[in-house]
């Protein structure tokens, strides 16, 4: 079976997920575009866009329909090419509609989760569970004498357990997309020791086409991406647990907050960051990850009794952020969670104390937004760095312990064998995390 | 063309604001002001200048696309909304593409000439921000023969003068006449920043040469061309009183505020056939040549040129097919300053299509009331000097690619 027959019948579990949805968007579009290309257009394709709620799968219609036609616009002078031989699509508004039928002619949205053992291939985007996840498997996967290829996108669970647990006999790889799919180039690609070549092969073939930057990972719970973020989001916590002997709580939030993102040159700081993930998620990969890396104690007793007291973060489904360590009024942070108040309390009450103590930014200061569209950041981050490691203040001192412990973060995962080079670790922050340097770096040596 | 056989003024013009990317107050997902509206701005910033409603004997409307744009047909109909005072008055449309603009003024004129009207309201608009721009492509398109929209580009009149730029660089060389087309861009961007109506006014972008020295990207646009080497997609209107003598006295106008028609160059190409030579505007030298002949005067005379830059190649083609440089050389002519404010014979200085925007049924009328702005001295921080020894203008309004084509020589009255 080659690249495009392998195309011809594919199922998403999960498709109307945040990141189901966004692969289905990829996948289909593929699939269309394997479908036009001479030879291969009169081969019928199926996509299973397979999830629990009818409810969940029309705003994934919706969402493929927009997303489609804006893609749509934007490749209008290949599109053009692609449909110069019918003679019946003359304008510009012709083709792009074709082209929003031809993909979601595609699709085949079902709450049947069994048609997906009909396909060649299944990603799974279901909730990062593992019981869950080898149930959905048993009923497509596991047995099926179609023996179909599955692609997981799970964020923190071992390949190799995946494979054994469910009995694939190799024949599963992790493919972990970022953050919205459609719009993150970063994959993480994760063989287990027993993932075949064929799948590999077949896995980078698809990345290079969806035009994404692979980085592989060893399979070790957590991969390199989480593995960076997760030891990086306990550094937080001990740092603001530390901070905590000469200030409130709040206060300490809200400074390894600023200095995560101010001092470190970062595009959110780090509680705005498990905010934005959401911190039940995080929980969820951090409980993936600490029993199967035994000596780190990769485990936040402060997570657990924030989602005690229902503090979770995350997105509502417009897009907005909820409220989780930090508050939010348009998008941007207003204020800091006390678990022992169990209430919000606003920035405007501590801000200003909070901002003399860790004194001010070196300068000439360099903003996130700056760095990263400056052909020139190398130096200006080497300036402002510099400036950092000779300053006497607060701030200077927490945002060189953080820069240095992000550092070793990446080394050891560089030692553990988990990522093949500092390369592919910094790779995965700048495009993965948007950071404007990677965390192996000379700025924190 | 003979001398016209009777004095033909254009006086009290107005112009709205060119609208689109680039103005502050353009916000593309808001609500804006419709066809209708842009029509009376302007209609009614003439009315107030020629003494009220009274005084128009007849109003003619150049439009291109209304019914695609805003689904508008019937425009002459919109006239009478500008002022109850011209309700039950003879009013037209007209079209044809870009150069509508110029086809109401053409037409106000043969009124005036047939002496059956002594003053006409002219007035340009178009209304294209109602799509994006690749829809917009399509619309714009039928200025093309509609035969040639499916193997066309999808931008396909960029398409068009990407390949004339294409051909132009092969046979006079890429790096200098790119070079040309930026200064164009410069030229334009630095003249639509004086003026507050242009679509470029708030335009701040530091170093413009480089900005249009940018690459082309033949795999998001075309090959030959770049975004700042285009026009841009516009809302306006604009519009001007054409008057015989007895027109203007009437209205109580001294000549000296107005000015005089004194050539006019109207041509036709047949849409159906493609350029002979790609590197040459033909119908736009034919037109100008015949203005100048019915004028009576050479190119040598004139002060200053509005010309139909829809893109940047299209300027420096016009600066040939005027006569001012020989096949080849426009790029020298622009690059040596000429076509600059402060140049010999300063061009669109306003800011053109590329700065002061494209509103393309518009286009042709804004054209005029920037050169009557400049013959009377009404063009305030875009003013710029008119020579006794060269006292004319010109103006070349193009509908199409280089199809339909109005030239007409000005002199203040
Ligand atoms: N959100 C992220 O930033 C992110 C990034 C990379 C990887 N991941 C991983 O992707 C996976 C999905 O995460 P998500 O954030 O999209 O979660 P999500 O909750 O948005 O989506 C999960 C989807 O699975 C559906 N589902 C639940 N049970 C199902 C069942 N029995 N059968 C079919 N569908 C079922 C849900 O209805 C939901 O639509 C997880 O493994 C997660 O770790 C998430």
């Amino acid at each position: 079976m080659d690249y495009a027959e392998r195309l011809e019948n594919v199922a998403v579990i999960g498709a109307a997920g945040k990141m189901g949805s966004g692969i289905v968007l990829l996948l289909a579009m593929e699939m269309a575009d394997v479908g036009l290309k001479a030879g291969n257009g009169s081969r019928h394709r199926v996509l299973h866009a397979v999830d629990v709620s009818h409810q969940a799968l029309g705003g994934l219609v919706k969402y493929l329909r927009e997303q489609v036609q804006k893609a749509a616009e934007k490749r209008i002078v290949a599109l053009r090419t692609v449909y110069a031989d019918r003679a019946d699509l003359v304008d510009n508004g012709d083709i792009v509609r074709q082209y929003v039928n031809d993909v979601l002619d595609v699709v085949r949205p079902t709450t049947t989760l069994e048609v997906a053992a009909e396909a060649n291939i299944i990603f799974e985007a279901a909730p990062e569970d593992l019981s869950l996840k080898l149930k959905l498997f048993a009923r497509t996967a596991t047995d099926n004498p179609a023996r179909p290829w599955v692609f997981t996108n799970t964020s923190s669970i071992p390949i190799q357990e995946i494979d054994e647990k469910a009995r694939l006999g190799g024949r599963v790889m992790g493919f972990h997309f970022y953050n919205p799919p459609a719009v993150q180039k970063l994959v993480e690609l994760i063989r287990s020791r027993t993932t075949t070549d064929e799948v590999g092969a077949f896995a980078e073939a698809l990345c290079k086409n969806l035009r994404k930057i692979v980085v592989p990972s060893a399979d070790r719970a957590g991969f390199i991406g989480n593995g960076h973020f997760m030891r990086d989001l306990l550094h937080a916590v001990e740092e603001a647990g530390r901070l905590r002997a000469g200030m409130p709580f709040v206060e300490a939030v809200y400074c390894v907050n600023r200095v995560s993102q101010d001092f470190l040159v970062r595009p959110m700081g780090i509680f705005q960051l498990v905010d934005y993930v959401g911190l039940d998620v995080c929980q969820c990969i951090l409980a993936v990850m600490n029993p199967r890396i035994p000596g780190e104690n990769l485990h936040s007793p402060l997570i657990d009794r924030l989602l005690e007291q229902g503090v979770r973060g995350g997105q509502n489904h417009d897009g907005s952020q909820k409220d989780g360590f930090l508050q939010y009024q348009q998008g941007k942070p207003s204020g800091v969670y006390d678990p022992d108040a169990k209430r919000y309390l606003a920035f405007t009450e501590f801000q200003a104390a909070c901002d003399a103590r860790l004194g001010p930014l070196p300068e000439p200061g360099l903003p996130w937004k700056v760095a990263v569209r400056d052909p020139a950041r190398e130096t200006l981050l080497a300036q402002f760095f510099g400036a950092l490691r000779s300053m006497d203040t607060a701030g200077a001192e927490l945002a060189r312990r953080y820069g240095a412990r992000s550092r070793d973060i990446g080394l050891k995962l560089v030692s553990d064998e988990v990522a093949h080079n500092a390369h592919d670790v910094n790779q995965v922050l700048l495009t993965g995390f948007f950071h404007a340097y990677g965390p192996i770096n000379e700025f924190f040596a | 063309m003979n001398k016209l056989r009777r004095n033909v003024y254009m006086t009290g013009g107005y112009n709205t604001v060119s609208m689109g990317t680039g103005r502050k107050e353009f916000h593309p997902k808001q609500s804006r002001p419709g066809l209708e509206d842009y029509i009376c701005e302007a209609g009614r910033g003439v009315l107030q200048q020629v003494g009220g409603a009274g005084n128009i004997d007849e109003g003619v409307i150049g439009n291109f696309m209304a019914a695609r744009f805003n689904s508008q047909g019937n425009l002459a109909a919109l006239i009478p909304a500008i002022d109850a005072g011209l309700q039950w008055k003879p009013c037209s449309r007209v079209e044809g593409a870009c150069c509508s603009g110029a086809l109401a003024l053409s037409a106000g004129i043969k009124s005036v000439l047939a002496e059956t009207a002594d003053m006409v309201l002219a007035v340009g608009v178009e209304v294209q921000n109602t799509v994006k721009a690749i829809y917009g492509a399509d619309i714009l398109a039928a200025a093309g023969w509609s035969r040639e929209r499916k193997a066309g580009h999808a931008y396909f009149f960029p398409g068009k003068f990407s390949d004339r730029a294409g051909a132009y660089y092969e046979k006079y060389g890429r790096d200098r006449t790119r070079k040309a087309m930026a200064r164009w861009y410069r030229n334009a961007i630095e003249n639509a920043r004086l003026c507050p109506t242009a679509q470029e006014y708030h335009n701040t972008s530091a170093d413009l040469d480089a900005v249009a020295l940018a690459e082309p990207n033949p795999r998001s646009f075309v090959d030959h061309l770049n975004v700042f080497d285009c026009s841009k997609v516009s809302d306006g209107a604009s519009a001007i009183a054409i008057a015989s003598a007895d027109g203007l006295k009437r209205a109580g106008i001294p000549t000296s505020a107005a000015v005089e028609i004194v050539g006019i160059g109207q041509v036709e190409a047949d849409l159906t056939r493609p350029p002979s030579d790609p590197t040459r505007l033909e119908t736009t030298r034919r037109a100008v040549q015949c203005a100048l002949e019915s004028a009576g005067i050479t190119v040598d005379r004139l002060a200053t040129v509005e010309t139909h830059d829809c893109f940047t190649i299209a300027g420096i083609l016009a600066v040939e097919a005027i006569g001012l440089a020989d096949p080849g050389k426009g790029p020298d002519f622009v690059l040596d300053g000429q076509t600059a404010r402060g140049g010999h014979v300063p061009f669109n200085t306003t800011g053109g299509l590329i700065g002061w925007g494209h509103p393309t049924g518009a286009t042709g009328v804004h054209q005029a009331v920037t050169i009557w702005e400049q013959l009377t001295g009404r063009a305030h921080r875009n003013q710029i000097e008119i020579p006794t020894d060269r006292p004319y203008a010109l103006s070349v309004n193009m509908g199409g690619d280089d199809k339909t084509l109005v030239a007409l020589v000005y002199r203040r009255g």
